[in-house]
C-alpha cells in the first residue's frame, strides 16, 4: 500500500502528460485528460495524508535499491499536506484555463506541461534525496520556462530572460551545495545527511554549505534580496499560468528551506535560523512597500508573495531560536498554516485578477472599474481571499498569522512580531487599493479602443467562476475549521522537530 | 547536398543504421549501449535521410509523428515501472522472466528491456522534434 500510496502523485501527471502528448490534435481530449488527471492527483494526494495520519512517516525506495544508496520516496504529514495542496491548485487552475487559454497555447501544448510542472512539484515534496530534489526542480522549471513563454508575446519572452536567468543561477549554486555536501559527508540521502552532519568536527564548513542552500532556495523562494525576478515575470503569462505558478513555485522554495533547515543544517541554529529571521523581515517589509508602489493588478498580487513568503520563513527562522521543543513546534506550525493558507488564497486572487482583466480589457488598476456594481459576486470572491490575505478573522490568513505572532512573542523575539504586524496592515492598505479601484470606483472612459469591457459570455464563465468559487469556499473553511488544519500543522510541525522520527522511518528499514 | 552517392548510400545505410540503434537498445542490458543511445542513433539515421533526400521526405519516412514517439516512449516506460507495484514491490524495481526458446535456450526478458524501449522511442522523438523543424528553416 505504502509503495503504491507514494509513487501515485507522480505517476499520476507523468501518465497524464504522455497522454496527452499522444492526444497531441485531439485538444478536446487533452483538456478532458488534464481535467481527470488532476482530479486525480488530488485524490491520490489526500488520500496519501490520510494515510500518513494514520500510520506515520512512509517510505518507498525507489527499485529496491538499499538505503542509503537508492532513491528514498518519504512522505511525513508536511509533504503529504503539500501535495495535497498542488492538488487543490492543480484542479483549480485547469478548470480556469479550460475557459481562458486561447487555442494557440492549447494546440501548443499547453495541457502536458501544466502536468509535468505538477509533476516537479510533487517530486520536489516527496523525495528524500537532496540530487533528486534537484532533479525534480529542474523537471519543475523546464516546465515553468516554456509556460511561462508559450505564446511568444513581448512582455512575455522580457520576463521569461529574467526568470530563467535567475533561476538557473540558483539551480547552479544548488548543485555547488550538494557537491560540497557530498564531498564532505559521502551521502545524499537526506536522513542519512542528518545523521551524518552530526559527526562531522567543522561546524562553521557544514554552516557555509547551509548558507548556499539558504542562496540556491532563497532564490527560488523570492526571498529578500533575491526576489527580483519574480515581480518581473509573473505579470506576463496568461492569468492561469500566473496563479499556478503564484500558487506553488515559490512554496517549493520554502518548502525545501524548511525541509533542510529542520532536518539537515540544525548544528548552528543561532546564527542560521537567526538570519532567517532576519531576512524574513527583510522580505516580508520589502514586498509589502513594493506592491503599495504598484498600479497593476497582478503586479500588485506578486510583490504580495514576496511579503508573504517572509511570514513562511518567519516560523522556520523563529522555530530554529526557540527555547522549548513545544515552542519550536508552534512556529513551524505556523509556517505550515501559512503556507496551506498562502497556497489557496494567492492562486485564488491571481484568478480573480484574470477575470477581472477580462471584464475590464486591462490590468492596469487605473483603468477599471465598475466591477461591483456590474458583478457584485465577483467582488465577495476577490473580497474573501483579500482580506484573508490580511488576515482578517474569521478567514484563513487570521489563525495563520496568530499562531506565527504567539510564537514570535514565546520566544521573545518582538521585533519580528512587530514587523509581521505592521506589513500586515499595509497589506490591509494594498488590498483596499485593488478594492477601491477595480471594484469600487465607476469605470473609466476607455482611453483606447482595444481597452472597451466585454460582456462574460455564458460559456466559459462557469468554468471562470467554479473554481474561484471553491477556492474561496475553501478558505472560509479553513477559517471556520481552523482548530482541526491547525492539528494538522501541528503534528506535521511535530515530525518537523522531532527528526529522529524521519531518519528513523527512512534509514531503520522500509516498511 | 543531394549528390547521388550520398542518396545511394543513404538508401543502404538507414536500414542497417536502425538495425545498429536496435542492437545498441538490446545490448545496453549487460554492456555499453541502451535506450538513450540507441534512440540517438536512430533519430540520427533519420537526420541523415533527411540530409540526402529533403526533410520533407524524412516526415514521409517516419513511421509515427515525433510526439507520438515521445508520447508512447514515455507510457511504456512508465507502465514498465509500475508492474513491480502489482508485484508488491516498490516503483521501478526490476521484474525478470525466463522464457525458454526451444533450440535456443532461455531467454531473460525482463521490465528494464521494457524501460528502455521508452527511453528509446522518447529520445528519438525528442531529438527528431527538434532537429526536424530547425532543419526545415
Amino acid at each position: 500500500m505504502t509503495h503504491v500510496l507514494l509513487v501515485l502523485p507522480l505517476l499520476i501527471p507523468l501518465t497524464t502528460a504522455a497522454v496527452s502528448l499522444l492526444a497531441w490534435r485531439g485538444i478536446a481530449l487533452q483538456r478532458v485528460l488534464a481535467v481527470a488527471g488532476a482530479a486525480a492527483l488530488l485524490c491520490a494526494g489526500v488520500a496519501l495524508l490520510a494515510y500518513v495520519w494514520k500510520n506515520g512517516i512512509c517510505t518507498t525506495q525507489a527499485g529496491a535499491w538499499p538505503v542509503p544508496f537508492g532513491i528514498t520516496l518519504v512522505a511525513d504529514l508536511f509533504s503529504a499536506l503539500m501535495v495535497v495542496l498542488a492538488g487543490v491548485v492543480g484542479l483549480a487552475v485547469v478548470v480556469f484555463s479550460l475557459g481562458s487559454i486561447d487555442r494557440g497555447r492549447d494546440a501548443f501544448g499547453y495541457y502536458p506541461l501544466v502536468h509535468s510542472l505538477l509533476l516537479g512539484v510533487c517530486g520536489a515534496f516527496l523525495t528524500g534525496d537532496l540530487f533528486n530534489l534537484y532533479v525534480w526542480f529542474e523537471v519543475m522549471l523546464m516546465s515553468s520556462f516554456v509556460l511561462l513563454a508559450l505564446g511568444g508575446e513581448r512582455p512575455q519572452l522580457h520576463g521569461g530572460i529574467k526568470y530563467v536567468t535567475l533561476n538557473l543561477v540558483s539551480s547552479a549554486v544548488f548543485l555547488a551545495a550538494v557537491a560540497m555536501l557530498y564531498g564532505l559527508t559521502g551521502t545524499l540521502n537526506m536522513a542519512d545527511l542528518a545523521r551524518k552532519l552530526a559527526g562531522i568536527q567543522q561546524p562553521a564548513l557544514v554552516s557555509a554549505v547551509g548558507m548556499l542552500f539558504l542562496i540556491a532556495f532563497g532564490i527560488k523562494a523570492a526571498v529578500f534580496p533575491l526576489f527580483f525576478w519574480l515581480p518581473a515575470s509573473y505579470h506576463t503569462p496568461p492569468g492561469a499560468v500566473s496563479a499556478l505558478f503564484a500558487g506553488l513555485l515559490t512554496k517549493v522554495g520554502v518548502y525545501a528551506l524548511i525541509r533542510v533547515f529542520t532536518l539537515i543544517f540544525v548544528g548552528e541554529m543561532s546564527f542560521t535560523h537567526l538570519l532567517i529571521l532576519v531576512l524574513s523581515g527583510l522580505t516580508m517589509v520589502t514586498g509589502v512597500l513594493g506592491a503599495m508602489a504598484q498600479q497593476e493588478f497582478r503586479r500588485v498580487l506578486s510583490f504580495h508573495i514576496i511579503s508573504q513568503i517572509g511570514y513562511m520563513t518567519m516560523g522556520l527562522g523563529l522555530a530554529g531560536l526557540a527555547e522549548s521543543p513545544a515552542m519550536a513546534s508552534l512556529a513551524l506550525a505556523g509556517s505550515i498554516f501559512y503556507i496551506a493558507h498562502h497556497i489557496i488564497v494567492k492562486t485564488n486572487l491571481f484568478l480573480v485578477s484574470s477575470v477581472a482583466r477580462r471584464l475590464c480589457g486591462t490590468f492596469e488598476l487605473k483603468q477599471q472599474g465598475g466591477l461591483y456594481q456590474a458583478y457584485p459576486f465577483l467582488a465577495v470572491l476577490f473580497l474573501v481571499p483579500a482580506m484573508s490575505l490580511a488576515g482578517l478573522p474569521p478567514l484563513s490568513g487570521f489563525f495563520a498569522k496568530l499562531s506565527l505572532v504567539q510564537a514570535g512573542l514565546g520566544a521573545g523575539q518582538y521585533a519580528i512580531v512587530a514587523t509581521a504586524l505592521l506589513v500586515s496592515l499595509l497589506t490591509m492598505f494594498s488590498m483596499t487599493k485593488i478594492w477601491a479601484e477595480a471594484f469600487w470606483k465607476a469605470l473609466p472612459e476607455p482611453s483606447a479602443p482595444e481597452a472597451s469591457p466585454q460582456r462574460l459570455s455564458t460559456k466559459p464563465w462557469l468554468t471562470l467562476v467554479l473554481p474561484i468559487g471553491a477556492l474561496a469556499t475553501l478558505t472560509i473553511a479553513i477559517g471556520l475549521g481552523a482548530e482541526a488544519v491547525f492539528t494538522l500543522a501541528m503534528r506535521a510541525a511535530q515530525q518537523l522537530i522531532h527528526r529522529e522520527e524521519y531518519i528513523q522511518a527512512v534509514l531503520g528499514g522500509p516498511t | 547536398m543531394t549528390s547521388l552517392i550520398l542518396r545511394t548510400a543513404t538508401r543502404f545505410l538507414l536500414p542497417l543504421l536502425v538495425l545498429f540503434s536496435l542492437f545498441l537498445l538490446v545490448r545496453g542490458h549487460h554492456e555499453p549501449g541502451g535506450g538513450f543511445s540507441g534512440g540517438l542513433v536512430a533519430a540520427a539515421a533519420f537526420v541523415l535521410y533527411g540530409l540526402a533526400f529533403g526533410i520533407a521526405e524524412v516526415r514521409k519516412a517516419l513511421p509515427l509523428d515525433p510526439r507520438t514517439l515521445i508520447g508512447s516512449g514515455l507510457l511504456i516506460a512508465v507502465t514498465s515501472t509500475t508492474f513491480s507495484l502489482f508485484a508488491g514491490q516498490p516503483l521501478m524495481t526490476s521484474l525478470w522472466w525466463k522464457v525458454a526458446i526451444p533450440g535456443f535456450g532461455d531467454l531473460d526478458l525482463g521490465t528494464p528491456l521494457l524501460f528502455d524501449l521508452g527511453v528509446y522511442l522518447a529520445v528519438a522523438g525528442v531529438t527528431l522534434l527538434i532537429i526536424l523543424p530547425l532543419a526545415e528553416e
